[in-house]
């Protein structure tokens, strides 16, 4: 029988492997957005178990809110990314790195 | 929804609508008219401040609207009408920049008023829905507003750093409220706060909730550890978003502050403080030390950001009405002070180069006195010299870690103040102690130095008259 525990473990762990995708990914700018894009579908895992076990509706709309602000995010981030390459020629993470000081 | 509820909402829907007549006019707008945009998005700046002065003045207690989703109080009304006013000044000020630079385009208006439109939404939120939803409306026109110059290398390098960062913390801030919500079982700000303090919730939940939240805030604030977006991006941005960046979102950050952590988990205060502490004192400490060894001043400047986000975090440690109004007035004179220091880097900017170096202030004094007495009394004001503003909101934040009994805080924040004078002056030094590299006097249209004029005066007329300002900000937490 599946609890709330497991759905919010398997939240977490989707959580942790967003964020240390986002830390250890030095290779290239897409691989930043999908990790992002997880992060995000994350969140959604746990309202909606937290929604279904405490039985109130309000977890799920708020999903429906995050899924679509998420739509926004990725065209704008892609959007980035293709005036970052039109300059740069480049999408790799390493090179981002002419602001310093 | 009822009429009654819809004319709590009046100026929001007026901004929104509004927003969407300039994206549309400005499609019929010709090349050399486009000055007609700047002006509509002027006129619809002052008839919201209008609508929110109608409502601030009604007299009225907190209303909750639209299923308890917003939230109609006299914080926010006030809050409202300082974003109207600044982002006036923002647009005349970018309007001399983005005329000399080519990129006097209709997408910085309204991008900029659905940012504004998004802190509006933030400020009024009462559910932690409008929170998430506000804040993504101001951060996604952001996003895109650091780019507006898209054949910049370093503006598209800053966007993308911007994005991938801001995304990250506007997710730990979403996975802080599912926690929160699973805990408490509501998204009402008010509900929640109800159900912490009755007991209810998982206390590891509430715990993890918790610290996600804090650092999604501290994030939008930019407080250290998590301020490594903000040298970047207002070095990277053109000179005018920086200036934006610098003011509204300000406002919009104390806002989540006060909404997330007083209005909904006031009853965990005990926990979030010792948090805010650090935060605020690591902001004040890096911020300040790290800001005398830049030669940029667009970085001297985002450190400066965070050395006084840290002294705003200070106004709410005690979680006391008066520790609140501290912040909030502290935000405000902030806002209206880097708007001014912003604006003569504009003014100093000639086509095709913006003044970004500290030798680029060098001998003003000599090339436009008045705009450099000007300049002197907004650093002197962020240096927190007494009779100027900046010393009124430093002694307030001060007097609200005081009575928060951390004594200890408040001398780390006299100490780092005092370290920080020293970049503030080392520019007023820079302005009239120095010979100019090129004599050519400095000039700008009347509306622009009209509002640098006021901006300037603000900083020592509010000092004298400090007692209006704050007076404002504490009959807003009654």
């Amino acid at each position: 029988m599946l609890t709330l525990a497991h759905f919010i473990t398997l939240g977490a762990l989707l959580f942790c492997i967003a964020l240390a995708g986002i830390f250890l990914n030095r290779k290239n700018v897409l691989i930043l957005l999908m990790c992002i894009e997880l992060m995000l579908l994350s969140v959604n895992m746990n309202f909606i178990a937290f929604s279904r076990f405490l039985d109130v509706l309000d977890g799920q709309v708020f999903v429906f809110f995050i899924l679509t602000v998420a739509a926004a995010e990725a065209a704008i981030g892609l959007a980035l990314l293709v005036v970052l390459f039109r300059n740069r020629r480049s999408i790799s993470v390493e090179d981002i790195s002419d602001l310093r000081g | 929804m009822t009429i009654a509820e819809l004319q709590l909402a009046l100026p929001e829907i007026f901004v929104l609508s509004m927003t969407c007549v300039v994206l549309l006019a400005d499609l019929f707008i010709s090349e050399e008219r486009r000055g007609l945009t700047h002006t509509l998005a002027v006129i619809t700046l002052a008839f919201a401040a209008i609508l929110s002065l109608r409502l601030m003045m009604a007299p009225g207690e907190v209303v909750y609207a639209f299923s308890d989703t917003f939230v109609r109080d006299r914080f926010g009304d006030v809050l409202k009408v300082f974003c109207y006013l600044i982002l006036i000044g923002v647009f005349v000020y970018a309007k001399h920049y983005l005329r000399q630079f080519g990129l006097f385009k209709g997408e910085f208006y309204t991008l900029s008023l659905f940012a504004l439109l998004g802190t509006m939404v933030l400020i009024s939120a009462n559910s932690l829905l409008t929170v998430y939803l506000g804040l993504e409306l101001l951060t996604l026109s952001s996003y895109a507003l650091v780019a507006l110059d898209r054949n910049s290398l370093q503006g598209s390098e800053a966007a993308m750093k911007y994005f991938v960062l801001g995304s990250m913390a506007s997710g730990m801030l979403l996975f802080g409220m599912s926690l929160i919500f699973g805990a408490t079982g509501s998204l009402a700000l008010t509900d929640i706060s109800a159900a912490l303090s009755a007991g209810v919730g998982e206390e590891m939940l509430l715990a993890f909730g918790l610290v996600f939240m804090v650092l999604g805030i501290a994030f939008k604030f930019g407080a250290v550890p998590l301020h490594m977006w903000i040298p970047d991006v207002y070095h990277g941005a053109p000179l005018p978003i920086t200036l934006f960046l610098s003011s509204v979102p300000k406002l919009a950050a104390v806002a989540l502050a006060i909404r997330l952590l007083d209005n909904g988990m006031v009853a965990l205060h005990g926990d979030w403080q010792g948090m805010l502490v650090v935060l605020a004192a690591l902001s004040m400490i890096l911020g300040n030390v790290v800001a005398i060894a830049q030669t940029n001043i667009k970085r001297m400047l985002a450190y400066s950001t965070i050395a006084h986000v840290g002294f705003i975090l200070l106004g709410l440690l005690p979680a006391t009405p008066e520790g609140y109004a501290a912040a909030m007035f502290y935000t405000i004179v902030y806002a209206i002070m880097s708007a001014g220091a912003f604006a003569v880097l504009i003014l100093l900017s000639t086509s095709g180069a913006e003044a970004e170096n500290l030798d680029d202030l060098k001998g003003l004094a000599k090339r436009n006195p008045w705009h450099a007495l000007m300049m002197l009394m907004i650093m002197f004001s962020l240096a927190g010299i007494p009779v100027f503003v900046g010393f009124f909101a430093k002694w307030q934040v001060i007097a609200a870690a005081l009575s928060a009994g951390l004594t200890w805080l408040s001398i780390i924040a006299v100490v780092t103040a005092v370290i920080g004078a020293f970049y503030y002056l080392r520019v007023v030094k820079l302005m009239y102690f120095d010979e100019p590299e090129d004599a050519e006097p400095v000039t700008a249209p009347v509306d622009f130095r009209a509002v640098l004029t006021v901006n300037g005066v603000a900083m020592l007329a509010l000092g004298i008259f400090s007692g209006g300002l704050i007076s404002l900000c504490v009959s807003s937490f009654v």
